[in-house]
């Protein structure tokens, strides 16, 4: 049960991951981003972390995909509009890159191969809401506050900057 | 898991689905009688007795109907987003306590669920304005999103200081969480910031904005006809049922029968579930009531009103409230 989901996620994922680099639309490539966003869910569920799995897709699902659509759509881009993809000099830069990630990746997979999902009960409570909790306020509580004063400045940032246009 | 074990849940599955396209489906059809009773008019009385077969005369038309696609349009996208419409809509039923015992997955992340499932609805709404390539149903597609994002913070907050008094995210310990008393008494201004969000994210009347007649000829469903219209239409009322549903089990005691703790434990189990089952569809329906009288009641926000409201108003009190919620559950 766990592998076909892992199964379908997982093929659900890359085609989504592929599609949003690969779509001529820009539409289609944020729509395409949704269909991977939901795919990397179903795999946190497979892993027994609901909670991540539905944070993902409120978070990013339900309101990031929107606002770049949102944008996208107020754009107005026409297909005419939007440069051809060709490879210039920077194409075997990129191919070699794009390698030699394959091959890190390749070799991290490889190391976790046998590896297994979470059977015994006490791996299937980390991910619920209370254990969670518990991590982020008890162990890591002072990281949590940093990240979230961390984004506090970001939004008063974006906010001065985007008043300082107006006046 | 086996199949066996499986089939009680396939029944009540399809018990929910039928009750739910039933509600829909008559919904649309009190909203013409209660519009009709409150501006002094009939409504339709003409296709069975008292009309009560006019939505099926209402679904066999549109079934009928000629099927046209804008020649501009974006076929595959057109297509999908009413498909999208309905499907967020239905997938709420999955958490959704109808009675003791008596629901389909009794996730531990129940009501987040629901707010994952309600963000998505936004999707069909925006892809349908947006695939139609016309003026009218993209501005329809993008004040549907914009309102959608802003009212979602406010919702999330209410439904927050709700889990915080029932110390739960799953549906079933919020209603048993209510035994004592509903959720409305303990936390009145959760309930009123939730009613008003859930106006606003099943577009309805005075928040209608993303199709509001007079600008925008229907919004985002202007270039869409036969069962395809059909779909958005079936989609908007079973946003109402369900919202309605969310509602009662967050703050009305969900399938809890008032005054159960006197007669309760004497009835055997089946009339047990039964009213419980009564109780839950019989809250559901007052709200549903509900959202057709404001709707005939009140005209619409301007848009910038509707920010303003959002942002400015409901988002600082929805804090505000969660921090007294919060305060009152250390004190006492």
């Amino acid at each position: 049960m766990q592998v076909v989901l892992f199964g379908i996620c997982a093929l659900l994922a890359i085609v989504g991951a592929v599609g949003v680099i690969t779509a001529r639309n820009p539409v289609y490539s944020a729509l395409f981003l949704v269909l991977n966003f939901f795919s990397l869910a179903g795999l946190y569920l497979s892993l027994e972390a609901q909670f991540l799995a539905v944070t993902q897709v409120i978070v990013y699902a339900g309101a990031i995909v929107v606002l770049f659509l949102f944008v996208i759509m107020l754009l107005n881009l026409r297909p005419e509009d939007l440069p051809r993809f060709r490879l210039d000099r920077t194409g075997p830069l990129v191919v070699l890159l794009s390698l030699g990630l394959l091959l890190g990746v390749g070799m991290g997979i490889w190391s976790l191969l046998g590896a297994s999902f979470p059977q015994d009960p006490q791996a299937q409570a980390v991910g619920t809401v209370e254990s969670l909790g518990r991590a982020l306020f008890g162990r890591y509580l002072v990281g949590f506050e940093v990240v979230a004063v961390l984004l506090l400045v970001a939004m008063i940032g974006s906010v001065m900057l985007a008043k300082r246009r107006f006046q | 898991m086996a199949f066996e074990s499986l089939q009680p849940k396939l029944l009540l599955l399809a018990a929910a689905l039928l009750a739910l396209f039933t509600m829909a489906a008559y919904t649309v059809y009190f909203e013409r009688r209660i519009s009709a009773w409150i501006q002094n008019r009939i409504g339709p009385n003409r296709v069975g007795p008292f009309g009560l077969l006019q939505p099926l005369a209402d679904v066999l038309k549109l079934l009928f109907k000629e099927d046209i696609a804008p020649a501009a349009a974006d076929r595959l996208l057109h297509r999908l987003a009413p498909m999208i419409s309905v499907t967020a809509a239905v997938a709420t039923i999955g958490v959704l306590p109808f009675a003791h015992n008596l629901i389909l997955a009794d996730v531990n992340i129940g009501i987040l669920y629901i707010l994952a499932i309600t963000s998505l609805n936004v999707y069909g709404i925006t892809l349908s304005g947006w695939a139609s390539n016309s003026k009218y149903a993209l501005l329809g597609g993008l004040r549907s999103s914009a309102q959608l994002i802003s009212y979602e913070i406010a919702m999330g907050l209410a439904v927050l200081s709700v889990v915080v008094q029932s110390e739960s995210l799953m549906t079933s310990q919020i209603v048993e969480a209510q035994a004592e008393i509903w959720n409305v008494l303990r936390n009145p201004l959760g309930f009123l910031i939730f009613l008003i969000t859930a106006f606003a994210e099943t577009n309805r009347l005075p928040f209608d904005l993303p199709e509001a007649e007079q600008e925008l000829v229907a919004g985002y469903h202007t270039e869409y006809s036969s069962m395809k219209f059909g779909m958005f239409y079936v989609a908007e009322y079973m946003n109402v049922v369900l919202s309605s549903a969310v509602i009662t089990t967050l703050f009305f005691g969900g399938y809890l029968v008032p005054f159960g703790h006197l007669f309760m434990s004497d009835l055997p189990a089946w009339a047990r579930t039964g009213l419980e089952v009564l109780s839950f569809f019989g809250k559901t329906g007052f709200f549903v009531f509900v959202f057709i009288w404001v709707r005939w009641t009140i005209p619409r926000f301007k848009y910038n009103q509707l920010m303003r409201l959002g942002w400015v108003y409901l988002f600082p009190l929805a804090v505000l409230n969660l921090v007294l919620v919060a305060l009152a559950r250390m004190l006492f």
